[in-house]
């Protein structure tokens, strides 16, 4: 493995972009901060600024708005950089996809590396799929 | 060729970003131990800045010139400063006259670094966080620089760094006066306002201003703003030490003065909830100024 991948996967920097969300995800987002998951462990921390940010956790489902400001937030972001979506909403959608105010999923945005799915997923499910971020950035340097 | 040696390996450059980086990652322990959770492991700020060195740089649309310069500013100069600190610690008479002098001129220019780079990223936040800082800069100078003047009256009109060490070793350290004690208190509050710890750090205030000056810079340029501060973080207690408590400067009292200055730093930036700019102005301009001035009365008076 690299350096620059072994830094990468453990200096993960998180900016948290929240697409018109119902904030139950946001502040699931934000137990991973406190003592009992503390995710500094990993060395992850939030980020103000997106140009500081290595990872882009997008939750809610964008809608007209917030769709073009998610898109410039990705352009923003200094690259290598991560999505992972969180939440039901954010990876699929679900009762919200005949709304009159939702034109496409996330995805269709800006490419998705993790789904964590969940209403809203536990901060267990999370630290989990932040695992598999992980091991997929470990594979792609594998090959 | 041995200038250039000490300036960038041994009390220069590299050292001094190891033991600040390391500095640094007390700090986030000790932190995360107070809100009782574990924190980071120990090499977690260098996995940090080996990151940003790999990252893309990213110049904003309508960005100056200065912008890139910047961060190589505030580097540069913060590395000068540690080596001759260093130099006239490790070696014997090795410093010329007048170096406290260049010194306290170098410890201000981080920040000017800072400020010429904020202002101009063309971020309006960023510009925010300028001219808080620039408040911040004279807020805290005078009375940084009044208490410095009453040391230098202590120990005779020196402004070699290796004479004040020379006469608190025949004299005892200045902290054990009581005009020393007043001194060391403005200076103590004075370098938490240069590390833009938590209660002056107004100016980039995270839930406020999103990171404010830095807001702009990623990558590598990111990358030398964390290790300037870094490196401040190893110097300005060390300076600390040299102007106050030089009595005793062998390695291991050294070491031991420099974590007790480094966590009562960090104790005060978790204790305290974060300042208004204009409550720092009025916090160093009304108490803090009383204060040095009569720690300069005193010194006058010989106590």
């Amino acid at each position: 493995m690299s350096l620059k991948i072994k830094a990468l996967t453990k200096s993960l920097w998180v900016f948290h972009a929240a697409t018109s969300p119902c904030n139950n995800c946001d502040i699931e987002v934000l137990d991973l901060f406190t003592p009992r998951h503390d995710i500094e462990r990993f060395g992850m921390t939030l980020v103000g600024s997106v140009r500081h940010a290595d990872v882009l956790v997008v939750t809610g489902v964008p809608n007209y708005k917030t769709k073009e400001r998610l898109k410039k937030l990705y352009s923003q972001v200094s690259k290598p950089c991560l999505v992972v979506a969180i939440g039901n909403c954010a990876c699929g959608r679900i009762m919200f996809k005949e709304s009159y105010n939702s034109p496409c999923p996330v995805d269709e945005v800006v490419p998705v590396d993790v789904y964590i799915p969940g209403c809203p997923p536990k901060p267990e499910a999370m630290i989990a799929g932040i695992v598999k971020l992980i091991n997929k950035l470990k594979a792609k340097e594998k090959k | 060729m041995k200038l250039l040696l000490s300036y960038l390996i041994f009390p220069g450059f590299l050292f001094s970003a190891c033991i600040g980086l390391f500095a640094g990652w007390v700090d986030r322990k000790v932190t995360a131990r107070i809100q009782y959770r574990v924190g980071p492991p120990w090499y977690q700020n260098f996995m940090d800045i080996v990151k940003l060195l790999h990252k893309e740089i990213i110049i904003p649309e309508g960005a100056r010139l200065t912008f890139l310069f910047a961060p190589f500013l505030g580097l540069l100069s913060v590395v000068l400063m540690s080596t001759i600190l260093g130099r006239s610690l490790n070696i014997y008479a090795s410093g010329f006259s007048g170096d406290l002098i260049v010194i306290v001129y170098l410890l201000v220019m981080p920040a000017i670094a800072m400020i010429i780079g904020a202002s101009s990223s063309e971020n309006p936040l960023a510009s925010i966080g300028a001219s808080r800082e620039i408040k911040a800069v004279l807020a805290y100078e005078l009375p940084f620089i009044l208490s410095i003047i009453a040391i230098i009256v202590k120990s005779g009109g020196s402004i070699r760094i290796g004479s004040i060490l020379n006469h608190q070793a025949f004299a005892g350290s200045n902290i054990a006066s009581f005009s020393g004690a007043l001194a060391f208190i403005v200076v103590l509050f004075s370098i938490q306002a240069k590390l833009c710890f938590v209660p002056f750090d107004a100016s980039e205030a995270e839930q406020e201003l999103m990171a404010g000056t830095l807001i702009e810079y990623s990558g590598l340029p990111l990358a030398m703003f964390k290790l300037t501060k870094a490196i401040l973080l190893y110097a300005l207690p060390v300076f600390l030490i040299v102007l106050f408590m030089g009595k005793d400067i062998s390695p291991i009292f050294l070491i031991g003065k420099y974590i007790l200055i480094l966590v009562s730093i960090i104790l005060i930036k978790n204790t305290n909830p974060r300042l208004r700019i204009d409550q720092t102005l009025r916090f160093f301009w009304g108490p803090m100024a009383v204060l040095a001035v009569l720690a300069l009365g005193l010194t006058l008076f010989g106590l």
